[in-house]
């Protein structure tokens, strides 16, 4: 009797772990959902105050091409790094998806540094968020997708932890799905925020 | 004087005075307010009156929105009885069903019938749906209609031109400046009772929402920003206009005093305010737009040229050449 | 070390304020040393603060809510006694002191009333009504409270360390911005406003999933007990609204605290971006408290009148209709800043274009009345005071819709009359009407019905004699948020709302009263059947209160109100007016409790406090705290423990013996 109530929890569990990890896929789609809308309304902002320099720089005195595409080649690279991890991990294969995670890892991380570069020379020249209402937006609408970006690289670090130490469990499997949609994501915003602040604004 | 000119003369010289035309070919604010002032208006009053008498038993000039006294103020009341008559069509039977099933289909009532499972009747479903679908759309057409005629941007069509004065929001004071009379007077606003009142609106501090209850509607008054409200008096005869937005610690004291005055004490004003000894220079300005409550009425017998828009363009941020205010009326003093 | 935190900001400037903080200060404590005198620690931590139960989640939220209730209502009581004597003089309030009471008042009562107390229903109800065992992500909801608390509990400190915001509920810039509001007042409300949004936005993404996900097999979209159905349509307003708020309150904080120049007067800052922003989620949120109360009234008006809801799918779809078109309305709430004709008018019509489905939903009520059985307790007395109050609201609300009318009456006390009349007529009573409705199934036994009545009758005619009168003030062209006033005649009839206020009071100490007398007869009103109102849902099949895993058996749904077929057709009734499953029991899967929700909550509060003060190094702190808390958390993959059949074999037996007795 005992040893069947055993039994029935295992599948119990298991049934229960396969329900909780497929709500956890609908639940993270809808906080992209809202995240969108977040970012949707930094981007129109950002279009309100593109104008709104109050007499300081805008974009043209301010974004460099060379250095807008290699950030964007980077972030571009590292989708494609990261669905090759999620290819391994599909295939179960531990070794690949710890690969394929520090690769991606690494593009974000010159992705950001990237970024804090430009950050810190548009601050050193003067033209730092308090400078104007174009500016704030700008700061604002291109570091909210930074700490996006860095928020995903912390989130491929447990991971790429969880993995080492445990291999690729079905709670990883699913975690790395979660991680996928979310690095895609700011993927797409990234786009947004390519032709939406640089292009227009690059001579 | 030359503000006598009448419209239809100043039509013909001028485009700004060609636009009034359109508005007036297209219906015509006077024509429609005017008509407003027959037995309906007194019915209206009459009714509105004794509801808030009942109320409040208080005279007629403690209900500024009620007892309108200016074409505006009245256009809008009678917009506010219309829509809240149409809408007693729902209103009145769904008062008389709650307390009537209350009642009737009590527990404790046994004859009261029982239809444990009457849950739909499509024929009654389209009547709940259709009567406020009526409604809406009738007052929908009204909303629309109205909403155009009544636009605060709208200049006013009248026999004479309207008086234009420019209005800057202060903590926690009012500035209004006479570009036609050259004058500006801190928390006083006079304007000839025959003539409607073309108002530029700015703050030089936070949002401020000017109103002034008898005479019409509201409009905010935003740093960087220029709205505009048209209004009318009926008659000579004083109000009280203030800001209604909160601002600050000075807000319950930000009212000012309004005069519709005749074209004759008009006259006199401006000519006394002209005599002031005072004027708005820079150091003047300075005075009066530090945060300060309960600020005197005050005259100023000349004002820096172009202080509205100097004041406006302080917050505007754009690159752009500044917006270049609306062309003087033509014979506009 | 301690930021801007010094001694100044201990309230001894006025007697007034010290008194408050002395109030909530002693509160706090008589609090803390009830639990110390039972030895109450473990069973609080143990069996509530870290539990992921959404019944007992959802307690939590409507205690708070109701704690909270009070604190808003002192303010308002303030307010009118302040405007009751204030004319021609300073009132009893020292300068100031109104603004921030005002703007605490609206704050409270839209954040850390309405939203906990709606909140609270719906995670006591929802899974219930849809045959689940729980919500989707347990976990979050517990994180979700504690971050209601959070917030709750910062704009509570304001009263004791600094002041609180004088820039209204909707914190308007450039008065929010530094330069008007140096103070921490502001500061103090984005941080409640953001952490608590927050908190919201996770509620909304676990039961729009719970909802869409946890159905009980049968249960289809259009078989959905009505209360589900407006929770759905309000969650999904949360996931999508929230967010806009979010936005809004952030960059309002990053002027304020970086300096930035999104809404400031001048350098390029926008004020009207965030007026559009907020209300793009003000506007939403309006429908998001009142959805909730328009599906309890569904729920009790078909149930006390022994009837279904007349005409189902006809409030199904007007109620999504409310949920779309709430997003497309929000420029109504500034028809006066200036925008053309043609974008006011057409605000104007979508407005009013609401008001048609929200009057299909009063005339289905009333009609599920008809030919009914109506048993008047006290939940149908809120629902049928709340159709007459909230018929007048929907007028007014019409009026207002009426750009021409709106430039009128807009900013005076009627706009405050009118959002009174759809926020207490409309949303509270709901609120009411479902504390007494499932009450019993919440906490195993009934409210007392008599001090319940007692208590709608005060509630009912305070709100006629507060509101009625500031309708009329409207008229006399007085100003909302007005700290003294020069106008005689105002004067009486802010001595009737005064009066209105006092007789809410009353309404408030019944239902104190009411629940200290039900308490102490709760034996006598103890419901063992899970069924006390001979229900037609199928909440109404579990346990009163239910037992972690609601059901033992999950049921099969066959059509709209499952419970009340099952009665009709007399199956699984045994003992008779009990339902029974003849299923065997299985083991049955449930989380664990877990003390990351409140500890996350204690350090969102902490992260809230340490930006308020400029205290960065406790920023850091508890900002590392929460990521370590969460690393931590998502390193745990035994969340969850199973109940052994035999167990839940034994607790349903002992209910259908305690029933059958």
């Amino acid at each position: 009797m005992a040893l069947q109530a055993t039994g029935n929890a295992a599948a119990a569990l298991a049934a229960a772990r396969t329900e909780q990890e497929d709500d956890r896929a609908l639940g993270f789609w809808l906080y992209l959902m809202s995240d969108a809308v977040i970012f949707a309304l930094l981007f129109a902002t950002y279009a309100v105050m593109v104008v709104r320099t109050a007499g300081g720089p805008d974009g043209h005195a301010l974004f460099h091409l060379t250095h807008t595409a290699i950030e964007t080649t980077l972030l571009l690279l590292s989708s494609i790094t990261f669905g090759f991890a999620a290819i391994a991990a599909k295939a179960g294969r531990r070794e690949g998806v710890l690969a394929w995670l520090l690769v991606t890892f690494a593009l974000g991380v010159g992705f950001v540094g990237m970024e804090i570069a430009e950050f810190h020379a548009a601050v050193a020249q003067g033209a730092g968020p308090e400078r104007s209402g174009f500016l704030s937006a700008y700061f604002t609408l291109v570091g909210t997708h930074g700490l996006h970006v860095t928020m995903g690289l912390v989130w491929i670090g447990i991971l790429w932890v969880q993995v080492l130490l445990r291999g690729v469990t079905p709670q990883a499997a699913s975690r790395l799905y979660r991680l996928s949609l979310f690095w895609h994501f700011l993927d797409i915003v990234w786009i947004g925020i390519f032709s939406v602040v640089y292009l227009p604004g690059i001579r | 004087m030359a503000d006598t000119i009448v419209l239809k003369a100043a039509c013909a010289s001028d485009g700004e005075s060609l636009h009034l035309q359109g508005v007036a070919g297209r219906g015509g604010a006077t024509r429609i307010l005017g008509r407003r002032r027959g037995g309906r208006r007194r019915l209206a009053d009459a009714l509105g009156l004794c509801a808030a008498l009942a109320l409040s038993g208080c005279g007629r000039d403690q209900l500024p929105v009620i007892a309108a006294r200016g074409p505006i103020a009245l256009a809008e009341r009678n917009l506010l009885f219309t829509a809240a008559a149409v809408m007693l069509i729902v209103v009145i039977p769904v008062f008389v069903m709650a307390f009537w099933f209350t009642w009737r289909y009590r527990a404790s009532h046994p004859k009261a019938p029982y239809k444990p499972h009457w849950s739909y009747d499509w024929r009654i479903d389209m009547i709940v749906w259709l009567v406020p679908a009526a409604i809406v759309i009738a007052l929908g057409y009204l909303v629309w209609t109205k909403t155009h005629r009544l636009d605060p941007y709208r200049p006013l069509v009248a026999s004479r031109l309207p008086l234009r004065v420019d209005v800057v929001a202060e903590d926690w004071k009012w500035l209004f400046i006479y570009p036609g009379q050259k004058i500006a007077v801190a928390n006083e606003l006079v304007f000839p009772a025959d003539r409607p009142l073309s108002l530029r609106l700015t703050s030089d501090t936070v949002m401020n929402s000017f109103y002034i209850p008898g005479l019409g509607g509201q409009i905010y008054a935003m740093a960087g920003m220029q709205t505009r409200l048209h209004l009318r008096a009926d008659g000579p005869g004083s109000f009280v206009g203030r800001n209604t937005q909160y601002s600050g610690i000075g807000f319950p004291d930000q009212y000012f005093a309004v005069h519709a005055v005749s074209a004759a004490s008009f006259r006199a004003w401006v000519a006394r305010v002209k005599h002031a000894p005072k004027t708005l220079d820079a150091a003047a300005y300075a005075a009066l737009a530090k945060p300060s409550t309960r600020f005197p009425v005050t005259y100023y017998s000349a004002y820096e040229p172009g202080l509205f828009d100097r004041i406006l363009h302080k917050y505007t941020a754009r690159m752009r050449a500044p917006v270049p205010p609306p062309a003087p009326h033509p014979g506009g003093n | 070390m301690l930021g801007r935190l010094t001694l100044h900001a201990l309230p001894f400037y006025s007697l007034i304020a010290l008194g408050g903080a002395l109030v909530t200060v002693l509160a706090g404590l008589a609090v803390l040393g009830v639990v110390a005198w039972f030895g109450a620690w473990r069973y609080l931590w143990q069996e509530w603060l870290t539990s992921v139960d959404h019944k007992r989640i959802g307690m939590m939220y409507i205690i708070m809510a109701l704690v909270m209730l009070l604190r808003g209502f002192v303010d308002a009581i303030m307010m009118r006694t302040q405007q009751a004597v204030a004319l021609n003089s300073q009132g009893y309030l020292p300068p100031g002191h109104f603004d921030q009471v005002f703007s605490s008042h609206g704050t409270i009562m839209i954040f850390f009333v309405a939203m906990p107390f709606l909140t609270g229903l719906i995670n006591i109800v929802v899974p219930q009504q849809i045959g689940a065992r729980d919500v989707a992500f347990p976990f979050m909801n517990s994180l979700s409270l504690g971050l209601t608390a959070a917030g709750a509990g910062l704009v509570l400190i304001s009263l004791v360390l600094g002041k609180f915001s004088a820039a209204g509920w909707t914190a308007y810039p450039p008065y929010s911005e530094l330069k008007f509001s140096p103070g921490v007042g502001v500061d103090y409300w984005i941080w409640a406003v953001l952490i608590s949004g927050v908190g919201s936005t996770l509620t909304g993404i676990n039961f729009v999933v719970t909802i869409v996900a946890r159905r009980a097999p049968g249960m289809h979209l259009m078989r959905m007990p009505l209360f589900t159905w407006t929770a759905f349509c309000t969650v999904i307003l949360m996931v999508f609204a929230f967010p806009a708020l979010t936005v809004a309150s952030a960059l309002l904080g990053l002027d304020r605290t970086l300096g930035m120049h999104f809404f400031t007067n001048g350098h390029g800052g926008d004020m009207m971006n965030y007026i559009n922003m907020f209300w793009m989620w003000g506007h939403p949120e309006v429908y998001i408290v009142v959805l909730p109360s328009f599906g309890v009234y569904s729920e009790v008006v078909a149930t006390f009148s022994g009837k279904p809801l007349f005409g189902y799918k006809s409030v199904v779809f007007a109620t999504m209709a409310i949920a779309l078109l709430s997003f497309m309305v929000w420029l109504h709430h500034f028809f006066t800043m200036g925008a053309s004709a043609n974008v006011n008018a057409f605000f104007g019509i979508t407005t009013m274009i609401i008001a048609v489905p929200t009057g299909v939903k009063i005339f289905n009520w009333l009609l599920t009345m008809y030919r009914g059985r109506i048993r008047m307790v006290a939940a149908m007395y809120w629902t049928v005071g709340f159709i007459v109050t909230f018929t007048i609201g929907g007028m007014t609300g019409v009026l207002l819709a009426i750009a021409p009318v709106d430039y009128l009456m807009h900013n005076t006390t009627f706009l405050v009359a009118h959002f009174h009349n759809m926020l207490i007529g409309g949303a509270l009573f709901g609120y009411f009407a479902g504390y007494q409705y499932w009450f019993p199934k919440a906490t195993g036994f009934r409210l007392d019905e008599t001090w319940g009545k007692r208590a709608f009758w005060a509630w009912f005619v305070g709100f006629y004699l507060a509101f009625m009168p500031l309708y009329v003030l409207g008229f006399m062209g007085m100003p909302r948020r007005l700290e003294r006033y020069y106008v005689p005649s105002w004067q009486p009839l802010l001595l009737v709302a005064e009066l209105g206020a006092l007789t809410i009071l009353t309404g408030i100490i019944c239902q104190i009263i009411q629940l200290v007398v039900s308490v102490r007869n709760r034996a006598a009103l103890r419901d063992t059947t899970g069924d006390p109102w001979d229900g037609r849902t199928l909440e109404w099949m579990t346990a009163s209160p239910p037992a972690a895993y609601n059901f033992a058996v999950l049921p099969h749904v066959h059509g709209v109100d499952e419970l009340a077929l099952r009665k009709e057709s007399g199956s699984h009734m045994n003992p008779p007016g009990i339902y029974h499953d003849l299923e065997p029991c299985r083991d049955i899967v449930v989380p664990n409790n877990t003390g990351a929700g409140p500890l996350i909550g204690a350090l969102a509060f902490g992260l809230g406090f340490a930006m308020v003060w400029y205290i960065w190094w406790l920023a850091i702190l508890a900002g590392l705290g929460i990521w370590g808390l969460l690393v931590m958390r998502s390193f745990d993959d035994n969340d969850l423990h199973v109940i052994p059949a035999a167990e839940v074999e034994r607790t349903e037996t002992g209910r259908l013996s305690a029933a059958a007795r």
